[in-house]
């Protein structure tokens, strides 16, 4: 816990010093530079389209009054509470759960960790409305598991499940990042002092991780106020905020009621922010450049507790998702249960194509590849360096993405990128916008994976390398990113799975020549071609898990070179 | 390295520009319809234009209406074929469309296109509310198929109907306005109060009901008719009852967008729309068309449909909606709610 701390961060205040002045120099270019560009490309791809779309408030009737009249009425204040029951009631059952399972993958020796992990990933890798289907076909009316919940799954139980499942493996990742770093001196160091297991957790595991969960609560509760694509589906006469806005949109063409509620699911994200401003503070825990990777000791009861706990996580994530790719091959659900290939004729349930499907495989590429590189360095510079107002004002942009609903993104883009006065309006309706947007979705999740294993290294690798004027960019380069290539892969492989299934705000954006798959999906849905759905869900899923097998087979090699010292003595 | 990331920029920036290069003219579509009809359509129209080509932006009503809506400063839609009447009507008060007479206007049914002169939308397909009912959950669960309106309110059907939420779909205020319409204010209120009590869920999606039933969640599903039709036709035990108080419509329409770079080729659209060639396209998937002389009994659907239908007016409809709704949403939206 006492690693070795200095009392300002080496780069707190950039003075050019006369013997250094280019490497100095080069590092203000780097990291001032660096951060107004994000700033300025936050401020377009985010920040100016949401002011477009929530200034429609101003639209709402009766102005203040009307404004205030809904706010205060019984209705809004039940959806307030609805939302805020699901949200926790989520976080509740993913926190511990992602929780135990990432333990379970970094701390343990337990048999099937490339499965289990593997598995995880798959509620990222189908699109929302597979666990969707699942959940119908498992808990429904007409299920096969319909005893287990007698007051039918359309509801409070079934928005829960659904958010549950998808975000699991987005609060995994934030804890796996944290529990994959550790210092074993601290560790030699509790045990020698006679600390049992649970003592060494409290005292050594847990400090260093707090953050991190923090992070993925914030995140998970979140994404669970704002989805509005589970409730809609599953749930029932359950209402909740968001839907209240889909209401409001789609339904009734209300702009003004929508971006109401969009404003006011900000203000989660606006206190994640300022709790995670008052957290930075109490930061602790951080692998110093001394540290001895821990690995943890065999401990057969442990492990047997563990491989049970997160085989049973593993089990209930596999079995939506066999079920649904086991309705799509089924005839008539539920009246024809004979086995059939004919939901992936899609020529005849509506010509999907390749263009779709290619269209999708280029946007989630190029998310990924212009993504990652984008937030983690926006990310490290973030962490490692001070430029005053400019890091706060990051910050904030960083935390908002989560806290915007697709639907609220979505409309922001049209009213901003398409206006007749915004010198950038041919992007709209091209794939590049497209990227943007995606970026821009899954921003938070991403640059959150990036903080957690970035504030886990010591400052002490900057500070060396100031000492030795080195320019910063090439301790970046040369040193943080090789020793956090495990989190980097993780920001690649979640930008792509999550582009290749996104709907919500890109449903307002494409265009003819950019037709998506995942949109095609939905529509099959709403066609009443719920097999057909399951099948085209089914075959995004196979996309995300041979892409994410590739990516695993090529970085093998370069993961095994790059973390080769963790396991190795320092 | 730093080369070969240029050109993949390049190509992505580019991608839009270098596809719309070849057509002369293209049109930008908007639609609802659904996918499986497009291509037949399409193929017909260009056959018919070669120096035309359509690009279709298919999505649901809601999705498309409010797409329409949020681009309204800079429209990108050349012409609409295939959107609900009650959300061309509000395009229409916005100032959207462009009013257009087709060849044949005159051969429409008044009753299925926009009063003004020219209209601003005409009509193609109709379709009418009606019940889904699921044959297997029926026998299974000892329901008697109903006939009427006034027949869903009986207690047996308790926790077994489903049907749109009017709040969040066009087909749910459908349903209501021609309630409204048929029974009378009073009556109609009355009978919504008894039919609450059966209704097992609101779904936020107007097709969804008729899938539902399809499904056997619940047995019974109000809902549009060409669904139950496309339901019937994937094997789905469905029968469709056409309840004899009279039945709420929608019309497909076609409509031209104001402010179209390509208006000349988008009236050419609307002709087509409006033909004897497309009109015979549409037999199949409408149980009643908007030119009456193409009428052909659809073997999925039971007579006596077309006498059924009420008249609707949509501009009406359109400007009582948000008073209608605010009354629904205070007695039913949100079964589980609180009593205050």
């Amino acid at each position: 816990m006492t690693s070795m701390r200095f009392p300002q961060s080496p780069r707190m205040q950039p003075q050019p010093k006369t013997n250094s002045s280019i490497a100095a120099r080069l590092d203000l270019l780097f990291t001032s530079g660096v951060k107004l560009v994000m700033v300025i490309f936050l401020a377009v791809g985010l920040a100016l389209p949401l002011i477009a779309m929530l200034s429609k408030v101003t639209d709402v009737q009766n102005g203040i009054a009307g404004v205030w009249q809904m706010l205060s009425s019984s209705r809004f204040l039940w959806l307030l509470s609805n939302s805020i029951k699901v949200s926790l009631s989520t976080v509740a059952i993913v926190i511990p759960a992602a929780y135990i399972f990432a333990y379970a993958l970094q701390r343990s020796w337990i048999p099937g960790k490339t499965l289990l992990r593997s598995i995880s990933l798959l509620p990222l890798m189908a699109p929302s409305m597979l666990s969707a289907i699942a959940l119908i076909y498992l808990f429904g009316n007409q299920g096969l598991l319909k005893s287990w919940f007698p007051d039918g799954i359309y509801g409070f139980s079934g928005i829960v499940l659904g958010q549950a499942f998808y975000n699991f493996p987005m609060a995994l990742m934030i804890l796996i990042s944290a529990l994959g770093l550790a210092d074993a001196r601290l560790y030699d160091a509790s045990v020698s002092m006679g600390a049992n297991h649970w003592k060494t957790f409290l005292n050594v595991t847990w400090p260093s991780t707090r953050y991190a969960v923090f992070a993925a609560s914030c995140l998970v509760f979140t994404q669970t106020v704002t989805n509005f694509g589970i409730p809609v589906v599953i749930g029932g006469d359950y209402q909740v905020l968001a839907m209240e806005a889909y209401k409001s949109v789609v339904g009734q063409q209300k702009f003004s009621e929508g971006a109401l509620i969009g404003s006011i699911l900000l203000v989660p994200a606006l206190v994640s922010f300022a709790v995670d401003a008052w957290m930075r503070g109490l930061r602790g825990g951080q692998v110093s450049s001394q540290a001895a990777a821990y690995v943890a000791p065999a401990n057969p009861v442990r492990d047997s507790i563990l491989l049970l706990a997160a085989g049973t996580v593993a089990l209930a994530l596999l079995s939506l998702v066999v079920v649904a790719v086991g309705a799509s091959l089924i005839n008539f659900w539920p009246y024809d249960l004979s086995l059939s290939l004919r939901h992936y004729d899609f020529e005849n349930s509506g010509d999907i194509g390749w263009l779709a499907y290619r269209n999708s495989l280029l946007l989630a590429s190029m998310t990924a590849v212009i993504g990652t590189p984008v937030i983690f360095t926006c990310a490290y510079l973030m962490e490692k360096t001070r430029s005053g107002w400019l890091d706060n004002l990051l910050r904030l942009l960083c935390m908002l993405p989560m806290a915007v609903p697709g639907l609220v993104m979505g409309l922001g883009y049209v009213f901003f990128f398409n206006h007749p006065d915004n010198p950038l309006n041919g992007m709209y309706g091209g794939i590049a916008l497209m990227i943007v947007c995606c970026m821009m979705r899954f921003l938070t999740p991403a640059q959150m994976t990036a903080t957690t294993a970035l504030r886990q290294l010591n400052e002490e690798i900057e500070y060396a390398s100031l000492s030795l004027k080195v320019p910063l960019i090439s301790t970046y380069r040369r040193v943080t990113l090789p020793i956090c290539l495990p989190a980097l892969l993780e920001v690649f492989r979640y930008l792509f799975v999550s582009s290749m299934t996104s709907v919500s705000a890109l449903i307002f954006l494409y265009s003819p020549d950019t037709v998506l798959a995942a949109v095609a999906v939905l529509n099959l849905d709403d066609a009443g071609n719920i097999g057909a759905a399951a099948a085209l869900s089914s075959l995004i899923l196979l996309t995300s898990a041979l892409v994410s097998l590739a990516l695993y087979v090529l970085t093998h090699g370069l993961l095994r070179h790059t973390q080769h010292w963790r396991t190795g003595h320092a | 390295m730093i080369k070969s990331w240029t050109t993949v920029v390049a190509a992505v920036l580019g991608f839009g520009v270098a596809t719309s290069a070849f057509a002369s003219t293209e049109l930008t579509v908007y639609t609802a319809m659904e996918n499986e009809q497009l291509a037949g359509y399409e193929k017909a129209f260009e056959a018919k234009n070669p120096d035309i080509q359509i690009k279709w932006v298919r999505d649901s009503t809601g999705i498309i209406t409010a797409k329409l809506l949020a681009e309204k400063s800079n429209p990108r839609a050349d012409v609409i074929w295939g959107l609900y009447a009650s959300s061309v009507a509000l395009l229409g008060k916005e100032g959207m469309l462009e009013g257009y007479a087709p060849k044949d206007v005159e051969k429409v049914d008044p009753r299925f296109r926009d009063k003004q002169v020219p209209p601003l939308w005409v009509g193609n397909g109709v379709e009418a509310t009606a019940v889904c009912v699921n044959t297997v959950e029926a026998k299974k669960q000892n329901l008697p198929i109903p006939t009427s309106w006034e027949d869903l309110t009986k207690p047996v059907y308790q926790g077994k109907i489903v049907m749109p939420n009017p709040a969040s779909s066009g087909t749910g205020y459908s349903a209501v306005n021609a309630w409204l319409q048929i029974m009378g204010e009073q009556k109609a209120w009355d009978f919504m109060d008894k039919l609450h009590a059966n209704i097992g869920q609101y779904t936020h999606s107007g097709s969804k009901p008729c899938t539902q039933a399809a499904m056997g969640e619940y047995p019974i599903g109000i809902s549009l008719d060409f669904r139950a039709i496309t339901l019937k036709r994937q094997g789905a035990p469905l029968d469709i009852v056409l309840p004899t108080e009279g039945l709420g419509l929608d019309i497909n329409a076609v409509a031209l967008i104001k402010g179209s770079h390509n208006l000349e080729a988008a009236k050419k659209l609307e002709d087509f729309a409006v033909s004897e060639q497309a009109f015979l396209l549409y037999q199949p998937n409408a149980a009643a068309l908007a030119r009456p002389e193409f009428n052909s009994k659809l073997a999925e659907m039971p007579s006596a449909y077309y006498d059924r239908l009420i008249t609707v007016d949509f501009d009406k409809a359109g400007s009582e909606r948000a008073g209608v709704l605010e009354k629904w949403r205070a007695r039913y939206d949100g079964k589980s709610e609180p009593k205050k």
